[in-house]
């Protein structure tokens, strides 16, 4: 039941701590901080040991000037924009989907992603400050997107998301300078913050919904293994970017339903493990489960 | 039709036609950009059409990191290049002509072609002498800059020899471009010593040369190919030459006697009749 204070999270706080409390959120946060700092800090070491660790940016780049990484869904958009890649665009773009094939697609946004910072901080503070309400919009619409970023490069012969993509023009513009990008940050978090809870993440990035169809069947997925335990505090449901995934696996023992949380729109941000007192949740393997 | 398939449908409908009408917007956009490339924007050594670049380039930087002298710059948001994808401004910094051309090496797609790998058959643009009241050559003054400073020297810049008119006496030294041999690197736009924008800029290949004029033919090229000339073979001349002159009618003019004539044969197939009176007298032109 809800703890006395009210607060999402605050029983978790009580029984693991602070740091016991927020553990997947603050690794996340120094994943998606890592990053943007290999990227950053990489052309200043190659100036004094002349060795590159990482550059470009999200959308390729080329580590310790071997391993090539591209983004998947980019080059979708430059060959469905009629332009063949070489083969290290390719080998990039495979090692890449074949990572999040594996681990959760979707755990490029919320360990990767630079605008899930921007957006989980609109979405705590727009809690904060008990906004409710808004413009409703369908869980779907990010697919529509997807499909119309397609159609559009195909009709401009350009990769047309890659005009206004807050993705990549905002870990871009932190590594080759700022321009107007700032701009777009603000706008997200206005959109989330003001206009519909998630909005963005949670309903039209068309980045999210390409990787979470790169991740349908992958691996690494959060488990309500110890469902039973649940005494149906809602915490979990609170804090989830994408609440849709948890009802069944968590209160589907009855109908049969399995307690690991397989949709693809999961990801894997680990909050729901953070703010569960009763420890239900855990990060679990799928071939583990069946076996 | 029962209420929650009614109420999917109509869902559905209201976000397609959102979604369509934003796409709309972004159409419009890409389109826009892709045809907005401001002039003085000038791509790398190798960078393929710009229609097509944009469909091929994904904004990576990797040109950019591996340009050893920073020239290339990623068009930051709300430029008028498309944003992300790299560029140069010859007057500020241009390109160096790296022999290794390590910015076409590190482009992971094929915006940048990657079958170039002689610097010098990179066409980044075409210079052109663009302000002639500038460029202080024109005024008959020495300074052959961008010619000595161009990397193809002598072959992309040439100088040309003009007569003075103004002074009658002195000649003029002009800069003439030459496309099969300039790069577009920019070095000329950079070097040159007049204020504020350059008298010689790198003018992008689409807006720098004319599809030419095919229906006018250069006489002197023709007869080069013919191996001879096309035209009817000169008139006989009807005045006396100096004694120890003769005049060939098949091209060679005025020549030694005893020299060989060439076409002698021809010169009996002449449509003008042997008294000079005829010719004077003919009505109309030839």
């Amino acid at each position: 039941m809800k703890s006395a204070s009210g607060k999402v999270g605050s029983e978790a706080i009580e029984s693991k701590g602070w740091i016991g409390a927020h553990k997947w959120l603050l690794l996340r946060r120094f994943s998606q901080l890592t990053i943007l700092a290999l990227f950053l800090l990489s052309p200043w070491l190659a100036k004094l040991t002349e060795v590159w660790l990482i550059k470009g940016n999200l959308a390729s780049s080329l580590t310790l000037n071997i391993i090539p990484l591209t983004d998947p869904y980019v080059l979708l958009q430059s060959i469905v924009a009629g332009q063949w890649p070489i083969s290290t665009g390719f080998i990039g773009a495979f090692i890449i989907a074949a990572f999040y094939f594996i681990i959760g697609g979707r755990v490029y946004c919320s360990w990767v992603c630079p605008i899930n910072i921007v957006t989980d901080v609109a979405a705590w503070l727009r809690d904060k400050l008990k906004l409710k309400g808004g413009v409703t919009m369908n869980r779907h619409t990010r697919f529509w997107i997807l499909g119309f970023t397609l159609l559009l490069s195909l009709l401009t012969g350009t990769l047309a998301w890659e005009l206004i993509n807050p993705v990549s023009i905002v870990f871009r513009s932190l590594i080759f300078g700022m321009g107007l990008a700032w701009g777009m940050i603000l706008a997200i978090f206005l959109l989330d913050f003001a206009v519909s809870r998630r909005a963005w993440c949670g309903h039209l990035c068309p980045v999210g919904a390409f990787y979470s169809l790169l991740g349908k069947k992958s691996l690494i997925r959060v488990d309500a293994y110890q469902r039973e335990k649940c005494d149906d505090c809602m915490d979990c449901f609170i804090v989830c970017p994408e609440q849709q995934v948890i009802k069944q696996p968590l209160k589907g023992a009855d109908k049969g339903i399995s307690s690991i949380i397989n949709s693809s729109q999961c990801t894997n941000c680990g909050r729901c493990i953070d703010v569960c007192a009763e420890d239900v949740f855990k990060f679990n393997s799928k071939l583990k489960k069946s076996n | 039709m029962n209420k929650s398939r009614r109420k999917f449908l109509t869902d559905s409908v209201r976000t397609v036609s959102t979604v369509g009408l934003a796409a709309l917007g972004l159409g419009l956009y890409a389109r826009q950009t892709s045809a907005s490339l401001p002039a003085q924007a000038i791509r790398p050594p190798g960078a393929i059409a710009e229609e097509d670049f944009l469909g091929a380039c994904v904004r990576c930087g990797l040109c950019v990191r591996d340009c050893p002298y920073d020239t290339l710059h990623l068009a930051e948001l709300g430029s008028a290049v498309a944003n992300g994808t790299p560029y140069f401004i010859a007057r500020q910094t241009p390109c160096e002509m790296c022999e290794d051309i390590p910015c076409v090496v590190a482009c992971p797609t094929g915006a940048l072609d990657h079958s170039l790998t002689n610097i010098d058959d990179a066409r980044m643009g075409l210079a052109v002498v663009i302000d002639k009241e500038g460029c202080i050559a024109f005024q008959g003054l020495r300074c052959e800059v961008c010619y000595n400073v161009c990397p193809v020297r002598d072959k992309a810049i040439t100088l040309d020899t003009r007569h003075n008119k103004r002074t009658g006496m002195h000649a003029y030294q002009v800069p003439v471009v030459h496309s099969d041999a300039c790069t577009g690197c920019g070095k000329c736009e950079e070097a040159c010593i007049v204020d504020g924008e350059s008298a010689i800029k790198i003018v992008p290949m689409r807006l720098a040369q004319s599809g030419g004029s095919p229906h006018y033919r250069l006489g002197w090229e023709e007869k080069k190919q013919a191996g001879g000339s096309l035209v009817t073979p000169d008139v006989k001349h009807e005045y006396n030459l100096p004694d120890d002159l003769d005049y060939d009618y098949s091209g060679k003019g005025l020549i030694k006697k005893g020299e060989e004539k060439t076409g002698d044969a021809e010169q009996n197939d002449t449509p003008f009749s042997s008294n000079p009176l005829d010719t004077l007298n003919r009505k109309g032109g030839l």
